[in-house]
C-alpha cells in the first residue's frame, strides 16, 4: 500500500482583527461546474449574471429532509412555502416529491392553483388574505390558517352564507425563550388568546377545526425551540381532546429551519453550526411521540421547511466587471450582480467563490455591485482570490427568498435555469427586456410627443 | 525530573501530562480544518494532519493508538511521528484547546 505523504501538523490562531470565518476561506476551492455543466458555459449561452437551480440538489435536500422526520413518525408531510420560492419549476420539483403548497396571499394562492395544486392540499396562512380569498379558499376547501380575529369573525360570516363548511386551524405564537419573539402573527398561546380562538371555533356549528398551526421563526439556530413549540401544541391539542372530544388532524410546526449559509456577523460558519434535519426531526417528534396522543389520533405532522430545502440548490454566477483600489488602498472587485438580485446579502456573509481555477493568492477585498452605491455591497472585506476583469464567479446557496424578493433596479432581471437530473438546462425564467418593461407601463397622449 | 545517564535534564513529567490530556469537549471543529473555542471567542485553522490528530483525540484516542493509525496511513515512522505529536500537543496546550481533567 502506497502512504500518504506526512506534513507536520500545525495549528494557527486566527489574527486578532480579522474575523475568524477567514480561516475556513483560504483556500476558495472554485466552482467550475454545477451538477456536470461548467458554468462558463451558462454564462455564455445564458448571459451575465445567472441564476443557475440544481435539480438534483432539490430533490436530494427533500429526500433527506423528509427521511430525516418519516423515519421517526409515521405520518409526515411538507408543504412547500411558496414565498421561499414561487419559479413554478421550482415549486412543481416539490409536488412532484409529494408536497403540498403553502401560501401566504391571494397571488401566492393562485400561482398554487396554476401550477395544478389540488385545492385542498394548499395551506393558506397570513394575516392578510381578503375576502375574495376567502371565498375561493373556502369553495376549494383549502386549509385556511386564521391569523385574528377579525379574520374569524369573517369567517364565520362567510361559512352561515356558503354550502361548504370551511376547514380552518388557528396559527398560534409562544414565548420560546428566543429573541425577537414572533408575536405579531396568529394567537398568543401564553395569554389564552388561542384557547379563546379554540372555543369560539369549537362553538360554531359552520366551521370545522382540522388543525393547529405554529411558525416559531425564520434560521432558528438549534433545535431546542422547536420542543418548547411542539410541547406547547401538543398541549393545545390534547386539551382539545378532552374537553371537547374534538381530534384534530394536523399539527403544522411551520418552518424556521437554518440554512447553511453563515449569518454576518457570526462567528463561524453556517456549514459548523447549522443544526441538520435530523436534529430538528428529533426535537418535534421526540415530543409529539412523548405526548399522551392516543396512537389513532396521533396528528398528521406538516413541515412548511423553506429556506433549508432550497438554499442550496440555487447559484448565483456572474462575471468580475472591474477591479479598483479604494481611496484609501483597499482592493475593490465590482461584480455584474448585487443586492438587488441578492437581497439574502443584507443578512448573510455569502461564499463568493472564483470559476475557473485560480492560486491560492488571496487579498483582503471588497466586493461591489455594478452601481456604486454606497449600500450596494456584497461583502465589505473579504479574503478573496485575485480575480480579473472577465473572471467568472459563483455565490452559492442562494436559492431562498432571492428569486422572490429581488428587485428590477437600474438593470434587468436576468435568466434563470434549472439543471435537469440528466444535466439538461432549462430556462425557467426569461431574463427582462425593455420591452418586458414598458409592457406594464402607459404614457398618455399629451406626453408621448416633446 | 529525572537525570539520563549523558547528563541531560529531561522534564518527564510535562510528558506524562500530556499523555492525559483531553481535548476540551467544547470545542467546534469543521471538516475544513476549522476550529472554533466558544469559551474565548478564538479561532484556529489547521491543516490536514493536524485535524485528523484533533479528530482522534475528540474521539478519545491515545497516543498509542493515535500513533498506530498515522503511521499506518502516512509515510512516518514512529519516532517521528511522536516528535511532532509531542510538539503539536505542547501547542494545543499552550492554547489552551486541551485540558487534563474531562
Ligand atoms: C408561515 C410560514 N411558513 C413557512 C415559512 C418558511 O420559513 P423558512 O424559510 O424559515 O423555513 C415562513 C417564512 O417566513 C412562514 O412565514
Amino acid at each position: 500500500m502506497n502512504k500518504k505523504p506526512f506534513e507536520r501538523p500545525v495549528i494557527k490562531k486566527v489574527t486578532a482583527g480579522m474575523p475568524s470565518k477567514f480561516g475556513l476561506q483560504v483556500h476558495h476551492e472554485p466552482i467550475t461546474e454545477i451538477d456536470g455543466v461548467p458554468v462558463q458555459s451558462l454564462l455564455d449561452q445564458f448571459g451575465s449574471p445567472l441564476f443557475i437551480y440544481s435539480e438534483k440538489t432539490i430533490r436530494n435536500t427533500y429526500k433527506e429532509a423528509y427521511r430525516a422526520f418519516s423515519s421517526r413518525y409515521p405520518n409526515v408531510l411538507f408543504s412547500w412555502s411558496y414565498k421561499t420560492n414561487y419559479l413554478n419549476a421550482i415549486c412543481n420539483t416539490f409536488h412532484q416529491e409529494g408536497s403540498w403548497a403553502e401560501v401566504v396571499s391571494g397571488f401566492e394562492y393562485k400561482k398554487a392553483l396554476a401550477n395544478g395544486v389540488k385545492g385542498d392540499q394548499i395551506i393558506f396562512n397570513g394575516p392578510q388574505k381578503t375576502r375574495n380569498d376567502l371565498l375561493l379558499a373556502v369553495k376549494n376547501e383549502s386549509l385556511i390558517h386564521i391569523d385574528h380575529f377579525d379574520e374569524l369573525y369573517e369567517l364565520i360570516e362567510i361559512s352561515k352564507e356558503s354550502d361548504f363548511k370551511p376547514k380552518v386551524a388557528i396559527r398560534i405564537n409562544m414565548d420560546i425563550g428566543i429573541y425577537p419573539a414572533w408575536d405579531r402573527f396568529g394567537f398568543n398561546y401564553e395569554n389564552g388568546e388561542a384557547w379563546d380562538a379554540l372555543n369560539r371555533i369549537m362553538h360554531c356549528k359552520t366551521l370545522e377545526l382540522t388543525g393547529l398551526h405554529t411558525h416559531i421563526g425564520t434560521y432558528i439556530m438549534s433545535a431546542e425551540p422547536y420542543k418548547v413549540a411542539a410541547t406547547k401544541m401538543s398541549d393545545l391539542a390534547l386539551g382539545l381532546a378532552r374537553k371537547y372530544n374534538h381530534h384534530i388532524l394536523y399539527i403544522d410546526m411551520g418552518g424556521g429551519f437554518a440554512s447553511k449559509n453563515t449569518l454576518k456577523g457570526g462567528y463561524y460558519p453556517g456549514t459548523d453550526t447549522t443544526p441538520s434535519f435530523d436534529d430538528y426531526a428529533e426535537a418535534i417528534v421526540s415530543v409529539l411521540m412523548k405526548a399522551e396522543f392516543q396512537p389513532d389520533h396521533l396528528p398528521l405532522l406538516i413541515l412548511e421547511t423553506g429556506r433549508a430545502l432550497i438554499d442550496d440548490a440555487g447559484y448565483l454566477a456572474g462575471t468580475v466587471v472591474a477591479n479598483k483600489r479604494l481611496a484609501d488602498g483597499q482592493r475593490a472587485s465590482i461584480l455584474d450582480a448585487g443586492v438587488n438580485l441578492l437581497f439574502t446579502s443584507f443578512w448573510y456573509d455569502h461564499d463568493i467563490r472564483p470559476a475557473k481555477p485560480m492560486s491560492d493568492q488571496t487579498e483582503e477585498t471588497a466586493i461591489f455591485f455594478l452601481f456604486f452605491m454606497n449600500i450596494d455591497v456584497i461583502r465589505k472585506n473579504t479574503i478573496f482570490p485575485l480575480l480579473k476583469k472577465g473572471d467568472p464567479f459563483v455565490i452559492q446557496r442562494v436559492g431562498a427568498y432571492n428569486n422572490t424578493q429581488w428587485m428590477q433596479f437600474i438593470t434587468m432581471r436576468p435568466n434563470v435555469v434549472l439543471i435537469d437530473m440528466n444535466s439538461d438546462v432549462h430556462v425557467i425564467r426569461k431574463e427582462e427586456t425593455v420591452d418586458t418593461m414598458n409592457q406594464l407601463e402607459a404614457t398618455p397622449e399629451h406626453l408621448k410627443v416633446f | 525530573m529525572i537525570r539520563h545517564g549523558h547528563g541531560i535534564t529531561c522534564d518527564v513529567h510535562i510528558y506524562e501530562k500530556i499523555k492525559q490530556m483531553k481535548l476540551k469537549k467544547s470545542l467546534a471543529i469543521s471538516e475544513t480544518g476549522f476550529v472554533f473555542d466558544p469559551s474565548t471567542g478564538d479561532s484556529y485553522t489547521v491543516n490536514p494532519i493536524g485535524l485528523e490528530i484533533i479528530q482522534l483525540l475528540k474521539v478519545g484516542k491515545n497516543l498509542k493508538s493515535i500513533t498506530k493509525i498515522m503511521t499506518q496511513t502516512y509515510d512516518v515512522d514512529h519516532n517521528t511521528f511522536e516528535r511532532y505529536y509531542y510538539d503539536f500537543l505542547g501547542m494545543l496546550k499552550q492554547m489552551q484547546l486541551v485540558t487534563l481533567d474531562d
